[in-house]
């Protein structure tokens, strides 16, 4: 493979990655817009408000992540994508800043408006966000965009932009639900597990109607990434997102260990994402940039690539640190009590 | 003809504008987040060292402000590489494999950062001491590299090099050393870290100084005014040394930003300098002190130093008379602020030195509350003075900024920088009205008895979770369930 085509994967990997550490926490806002009321969502609420806080931030990164690959590795793309699709992606940065603050504010916020008020900036904007990203993916899925294209409404509001827009929301929802019924036993709330169970087979079933709307969809607006789904190692991998969202369902059914659902409904999603980089070969943009068309400098790439290695072998390991001591229960606060309480000890 | 290639496209005013305006807002944040982990940790390390409670509290809520600063960076940092994009296309299209790399390393260090402070900050009560604190000591690290690479960019921007033009203007063979250690960066880089230091460290002492101001004047806050204030001092002659450096390497590296910074209008030698003074677009200068023959002796250690004007250059290929002005303001401003600090530093080493102990003069804790906000105001001006300093290149020498500029239309660019100023004004204001909360609710814990009651951090949204309240008993082991019990 050449030095294009591994760092065309590195990119793939690192938007599966969003879609997936970035994509529960869109969908943990999903399932906040929809808790319903000041009384009845408080408990939902309370989860969420828990379970994103420690990780919230590293999940945002992967996206600085994929720009800073994209501009570094396929410049020619980087603009393209940015001029062509200036609107959606301008909104969705906006969404990703309200999101921040409005959780960020949620809590601080005494008072029962303020916390409506911040917690719907933080809901609204969770639910834009992925829509208007997946509306720019479709628009490059669909090859609407070319080198050279001018930023239009057309770009990006079309039916496979529309579709994929959708789906990035119910697939978001879905990883939500799925983690938050885990956590929710992690927290010790068995009740909110069946709860988010329940939202998460809900939302699976969302996928499902989604991804079979757009297969009809994409054949006639998108041919290229239809033949690309429907054959070779693209249909493959369309099979096992379909499997692996089978098997999730199965555990949500079940009483099965979280960690089984929570696996499957990764697989199933970063496959859905593998599938569409995979059926989009061999090019960025179908059917007008390929990646060795797209790609920058090649000494530039193979340091990115020697870049990205030493990355990992730094950041593996703390990675994996994190995710043991949170596991192991190791990750707890510290208050201020506990500090004076030693020095009344000592005193 | 030429007049109108000069012309700007309309769309830049805003694009430049909104650039301007998030890397200001941004930039308030990075001293923070580069210094603080190292500040909190030499905190941290006293505490455990010397088995000091008060050090270990102090180190913990630095922490939290940590989590909170770095948590609204990097929304602010997400803006910003939106941005190279939705403002700056033609930039990152064409150059963007030459210098791009330095953003790589960037992003993963942020990574590994993101990763740490999470350990570190969720790791107080669990973890053994020692397993906790050598966890969180690559955090500096992370942050050192993390500024190596956006600084490596930055530094390309003002000398690049690394890549040979072909016939159609276009680069080619890049070399990433080159690119990445260019002329500017070893001086900007250091110059960069040791003012993250500063500035962090005056922020953090001029919390306590106030404090003290205010009366409170316990262990607490003299050791929370100490140790960073201490690192600051030591930092402030050095930074000295660095910045007089930097300005020579701009002076044989960049002469017309040199000339821009000094408002110095044609090639002469026995150069006065001007001590603020405004530049008018028929080269007079009018304000300002103006002492003879300096500049040239700043420039080249002689009075017969040939120093490189404005003019040595056609006028669209150099800042215009404004823009050399705020230049100069701007670099004036912070070589004034720099002297200042230095004065406040030497004034609390003679101290310490000769009497072992902190100043006692109400004067230094008022001058020492306010060099947190001059240390501030000086970063912007440095920031200013670099990139204002470039124009009218955005990749100096080789591409105008307004070759860069999208060609998105200017209302659609007024419209989303209207919005930008809206949500950035919202973020800012949470962030503050999280730090008031936090500062709250810990003075409310340091004066109750019952301290542990209703547990300080629970309502802090980044910071520790907090026992679940409502939620049955908290699970784990109950050995260490917190003194919340107790009381």
């Amino acid at each position: 493979m050449t030095a294009a085509g591994v760092v065309a994967l590195v990119l793939l990997l690192g938007i599966a990655a969003y879609a997936c550490a970035g994509g529960t926490d869109y969908g943990a806002g999903f399932w906040d817009l929809t808790a319903g009321g000041a009384e009845r969502g408080r408990r939902p609420r309370w989860l969420i408000d828990h379970a994103m806080a420690p990780v919230w931030e590293v999940n945002n990164v992967w996206l600085i992540f994929v720009l800073v690959i994209m501009w570094t590795g396929f410049p020619v793309f980087f603009r393209t994508v940015f001029v062509a699709m200036w609107l959606p992606l301008a909104l969705a940065v906006v969404g990703i800043v309200l999101r921040g603050a409005g959780f960020a504010l949620r809590k601080p916020a005494r008072r029962l408006a303020g916390r409506r008020l911040y917690g719907a900036v933080f809901a609204i904007a969770s639910l834009l966000t992925p829509f208007f990203l997946g509306a720019a993916v479709g628009g490059i899925a669909s090859g609407r965009v070319s080198p050279g294209t001018a930023a239009s409404v057309a770009n990006w509001a079309n039916p496979t932009s529309l579709l994929f827009g959708l789906l990035a929301i119910a697939m978001t929802a879905f990883l939500g639900a799925a983690f938050l019924a885990g956590d929710a036993r992690r927290f010790g709330a068995p009740d909110l597990d069946g709860y988010f169970r329940r939202r998460a087979l809900f939302a699976l079933a969302a996928v499902a109607v989604l991804t079979v709307v757009m297969l009809f969809v994409t054949h006639g607006d998108a041919p290229h990434v239809w033949h690309g789904l429907t054959h070779g190692v693209g249909l493959a991998l369309v099979v096992l997102a379909a499997v692996a969202a089978l098997a999730t369902g199965w555990s949500l059914l079940g009483t099965a260990e979280a960690r089984w659902s929570r696996s499957a409904a990764v697989v199933a999603v970063a496959a859905g994402v593998f599938a569409w980089g995979v059926a989009q070969r061999p090019y960025l943009i179908p059917v007008s940039l390929t990646v060795t068309d797209g790609a920058g400098a090649t000494t530039t790439l193979r340091w990115l690539m020697l870049v990205t290695v030493v990355a990992v072998v730094l950041v593996f390991p703390a990675v994996a640190c994190l995710y043991w001591l949170d596991t192991h229960g190791a990750l707890e606060p510290l208050t201020d009590a506990d500090l004076r309480g030693r020095a009344g000890d000592d005193a | 003809m030429i007049h109108l290639l000069a012309d700007p496209p309309p769309q830049m005013l805003p694009a430049r504008s909104q650039m301007a305006f998030t890397l200001a807002a941004h930039i308030i944040l990075v001293p923070l987040g580069v210094a603080l982990p190292l500040i909190t940790l030499i905190m941290h390390g006293y505490g455990l060292r010397r088995d000091d409670p008060t050090a270990l509290l102090l180190a913990r809520r630095w922490s939290a402000v940590m989590a909170v600063q770095f948590a609204i960076g990097i929304v602010t940092g997400t803006v910003l590489s939106f941005e190279f994009g939705l403002l700056w296309p033609g930039m990152m299209g064409r150059w963007g494999d030459v210098f791009g790399l330095g953003f790589g390393i960037e992003a993963w260090a942020f990574f590994l950062e993101a990763v740490l402070i999470a350990i570190y900050l969720y790791g107080w009560r669990r973890l053994p001491a020692r397993t906790h604190f050598l966890l969180a000591l690559p955090l500096p690290a992370a942050a050192l590299l993390g500024a190596f690479g956006i600084l490596a960019a930055n530094s390309w921007m003002n000398t690049p090099r690394g890549f040979v033009l072909d016939s159609a203007g276009n680069p080619t063979g890049v070399d990433i050393r080159k690119a990445v250690f260019t002329p500017i960066f070893g001086p900007e880089y250091w110059h960069f870290v040791v003012a993250m230091l500063m500035t962090a460290g005056y922020v953090v002492a001029g919390v306590y100084a106030t404090g003290w101001l205010r009366g409170r004047r316990d262990r607490y806050h003299r050791l929370g005014f100490t140790i960073p204030f201490t690192l600051a001092a030591v930092c402030t002659p050095v930074q000295f040394m660095l910045g007089d450096s930097i300005a020579r390497q701009v002076f044989h590296k960049q002469p017309v930003k040199f000339a821009a910074m000094e408002i110095v209008w044609k090639t002469d030698t026995h150069v006065p300098e001007y001590l603020f003074g405004r530049l008018h677009p028929d080269g007079t200068i009018s304000g300002g002190i103006k002492v003879p023959q300096l500049d040239s002796i700043l420039a080249g250690f002689r009075p017969d130093t040939q120093v490189t004007g404005l003019t040595s250059v056609p006028a669209d290929a150099r800042p215009t008379a404004a823009q050399a002005t705020i230049t100069h303001f701007a670099f004036d401003t912070m070589v004034g602020i720099g002297s200042l600090l230095l004065l406040l530093a030497l004034w609390y080493g003679l101290v310490w030195l000769r009497r072992r102990r902190l100043p006692a003069s109400v004067w230094f804790y008022r001058a020492a509350a306010c060099a947190g906000v001059a240390s501030v105001v000086a970063v912007e001006c440095g920031w200013v003075t670099t990139e204002v300093g470039r124009q009218p290149w955005i990749v100096y020498q080789y591409m105008r900024v307004a070759d860069a500029v999208t060609a998105t239309r200017a209302p659609a660019l007024w419209t989303m920088f209207g919005l930008v100023i809206l949500v950035y004004v919202f973020v800012f204001g949470s962030f503050l009205v999280v730090l008031l909360k936090m500062r709250t609710r810990w003075r409310l814990a340091d004066a109750s008895d019952t301290a542990g009651r209703g547990a300080p951090e629970t309502d802090n949204p980044y910071g520790p979770r907090s026992a679940l309240v409502g939620s049955g008993p908290a699970p784990g082991p109950g050995a260490s369930a917190g003194s919340e019990d107790r009381s």
